[in-house]
């Protein structure tokens, strides 16, 4: 991707959930700091991965970015204005222009409503998107461009399969024109035949409509797939961020070459020569989260300065300089 | 020939719906030998857990329903077994770890207590030994602190131990044959890298036998020996796992080897199988692939092709698996 503008820009987000105890009197006992000083900046026309476990922050990441979650602190800048002080008309365009691809296409459908009023109801909401005689045909067009039949307008989410309700809920995605859309773990229900009908569409229609992504992700592969940049998420911060090819191949920080090194690999004869990088135990709380470094309970390289500095995501002085978030970054390949 | 320590031999189950009768297992054999690993690899609805439930005799019947063939442990029929002979073999010879620890342990009884159940109930084991043996299984599983954590409850637990806590539960009576049902798929890719290394590892050290169930072609390629496709209730392929990623002898096989991103290389587009698996209330005729295959010819339709043997211990269910072999197609 050559040089081109920005078009989201975030900046030190923060989102702590309070954790409350006590019957009559709720009284804050503590925070889950789900996502603590996110940082990144997003391209148009660029995929960016944000990968890492379960209780990393990532889909708390998303509903920030889709501001149905206030942060606690930071900003988040879509083509220079702060997402989070828009208000009436200017919020509305906003809702227009960042959408969102779920994770479950069994339970983001209203099996009451029909696909075309699924598809169709961005329309209600935002009427000044497409006059009321144009919608059926719009809402066509949709299904038509996400391959399904135009001719089951009528059908109901029951009456498809796993793969093609992704498809619906991508097609609802698309129905404002967005120019960033949210994909929250959008290929992790479905199965593997599925799963690369969904990708190869999801990047067509990116060539088609000039679209940015977000693709948050727990498959390493997929995510290296179709991303162009990836992030890596440790206890709500980003450890690592850099090109595909500088996470996957040069990655710097432990905890993306543990992640990477984890990953089964459908090569039987590479069983023998691929380095395993083994983590002990699971992932701390993160209403509890250590100190310093977030990682050094589960790190084969810590040592006392990880306890009392927090490692920050900046160039580190490896070979090929991409922001890492530890004091010992150093350059190590992990998948064959 | 030797006799294998399990044999399913040409199985068949149906469903009775309301919507009618679905075939879901058409006449699938495979065998485990002692201390092997056989890969039982296939998307949602191809059969693959349907056919190790009935192995363990935990199929629900009603609906489900075993119209033909035989399931043999040592050599005798398990089908047959009266209901006090099939107990003993499960459990005590063939133990079975699920998908879902969380809803498989009951939440309100201690780990310990669930461990330990089976011993007392059929070793008749003290409360105390058998506490104390359960202390043994989870120190065996590498659940830390497991002499304090035994009073714990299931939900104490995160994702990974409470999957070793089922694994411990499942080692209770020292089974011969351990079936793990996509024991990591719910589970994050560094603990379940602990899981199927665990799993390796004693499954060496207790000489098991073990059958995987599971839809990653990774999870497969890192741990067994031998691999069985199954698609529409059918094995379509079966194979040395080497052989197999090697050289796909099934269109599916090679399908699905294809249409996986790979995290090693960062690929153009990916290879797709068009279509949907059928619906197996009413299959395709012929071969059950054929709607989405793009090498179908007019036998495809009209003819189920045979399960072709292919020397090696190779199989496939492909009219046209030599020539996909050969590169010929």
């Amino acid at each position: 991707m050559a040089e081109s503008e920005t078009i989201l820009q975030v900046e030190n987000l923060v989102k702590h959930f309070p954790i409350r105890q006590g019957i009559l009197f709720k009284k804050k006992v503590g925070e889950v700091k789900a996502v603590d000083g996110v940082s990144f900046e997003l391209k148009r026309g660029e995929t960016l991965g944000i990968v890492g476990e379960s209780g990393c922050g990532k889909s708390t990441l998303a509903k920030l970015l889709m501001r149905l979650e206030t942060p606690t602190a930071g900003r988040a800048r879509l083509n220079g204005r702060d997402i989070y002080r828009m208000g009436g008309s200017e919020l509305r365009r906003l809702r227009r222009n960042v959408q969102m691809v779920m994770q479950d296409p069994y339970t983001s459908l209203n099996p009451r409503m029909t696909v075309g009023d699924i598809i169709g109801e961005p329309y209600e909401i935002h009427p000044e998107a497409a006059p009321r005689g144009d919608r059926q045909r719009r809402v066509q067009e949709l299904l038509d461009l996400v391959g399904l039949n135009p001719e089951h307008i009528n059908r109901y989410p029951h009456q498809f399969s796993g793969g093609q309700r992704q498809r619906i809920g991508i097609a609802r995605a698309l129905a404002l024109r967005p120019e960033v859309i949210v994909c929250d773990e959008p290929v992790s229900a479905l199965d593997v035949s599925i799963q690369a009908q969904v990708i190869n569409l999801l990047e067509k229609l990116q060539d088609e409509f000039g679209l940015s992504y977000i693709f948050i992700a727990h498959d390493l592969s997929v995510v290296r797939h179709i991303s162009d940049r990836v992030g890596v998420m440790y206890l709500g911060k980003i450890v690592e961020i850099g090109t595909e090819d500088e996470i996957y191949a040069r990655p710097t920080h432990p905890y993306t070459q543990a992640l990477l090194s984890a990953v089964p690999v459908p090569d039987p004869e590479a069983r023998a020569h691929r380095e395993v990088i083994r983590l002990e135990g699971d992932v701390p709380s993160p209403a509890n989260p250590p100190s310093g470094c977030r990682f050094r309970t589960r790190c084969w390289k810590a040592q006392e300065k990880c306890a009392k500095e927090e490692p920050l995501l900046v160039l580190r002085p490896a070979a090929d300089p991409h922001p890492s978030a530890c004091h010992f970054a150093e350059q190590r390949h992990v998948v064959a | 020939m030797n006799e294998h320590l399990l044999e399913v031999d040409n199985l068949f189950i149906e469903f009775h719906t309301r919507d009618g009768v679905s075939k879901v297992i058409n006449g699938v054999s495979y065998h485990l030998n002692a201390g092997e690993t056989l890969a039982v690899l296939g998307e949602s609805g191809s059969g693959k857990s349907v056919t190790a439930q009935a192995i363990m005799g935990i199929l629900d019947m009603p609906p489900g329903k075993i119209t033909r063939g035989r399931i043999l442990y040592r050599g005798r029929d398990l089908l047959t077994m009266s209901k006090e002979e099939r107990r003993k073999v499960r459990g005590e010879e063939i133990a079975m770890v699920f998908q879902d620890a969380l809803s498989s342990l009951n939440p309100v009884f201690t780990v310990g207590n669930q461990i330990s159940e089976t011993l007392r109930k059929r070793k008749g084991m003290s409360k105390a030994d058998a506490m104390k043996r359960a202390v043994e299984l989870m120190d065996q599983v590498k659940i830390p602190g497991a002499k304090e954590r035994v009073k714990d409850y299931p939900h104490q637990f995160s994702g990974g131990m409470r999957q070793r806590v089922m694994i411990a539960m499942s080692l209770a009576m020292d089974p011969k044959v351990l079936i793990a049902d996509e024991p990591t798929t719910a589970l994050d890719v560094t603990v379940q890298a602990q899981i199927m290394d665990l799993l390796a590892e004693l499954r060496r050290d207790l000489n098991m036998a073990m059958i995987l169930i599971t839809h990653d072609l990774g999870v497969v390629a890192d741990v067994a020996d031998r691999i069985a496709v199954m698609y529409a209730g059918r094995i379509v392929e079966h194979a040395d796992v080497h052989a197999l990623y090697k050289n796909p002898a099934h269109p599916y096989t090679k399908g699905l080897l294809e249409s996986i991103p790979r995290l090693d290389a960062k690929g153009t587009e990916l290879a797709t199988i068009k279509g949907l698996p059928p619906n197996l209330l009413r299959p395709p005729t012929g071969c059950a692939f054929h709607p989405r295959c793009k090498y179908a010819q007019d036998i495809c339709v009209t003819t189920t092709p045979p399960l072709l043997d292919l020397g090696g211990g190779r199989t496939s269910a492909c009219h046209f698996a030599k020539e996909l072999l050969d590169g010929r197609i």
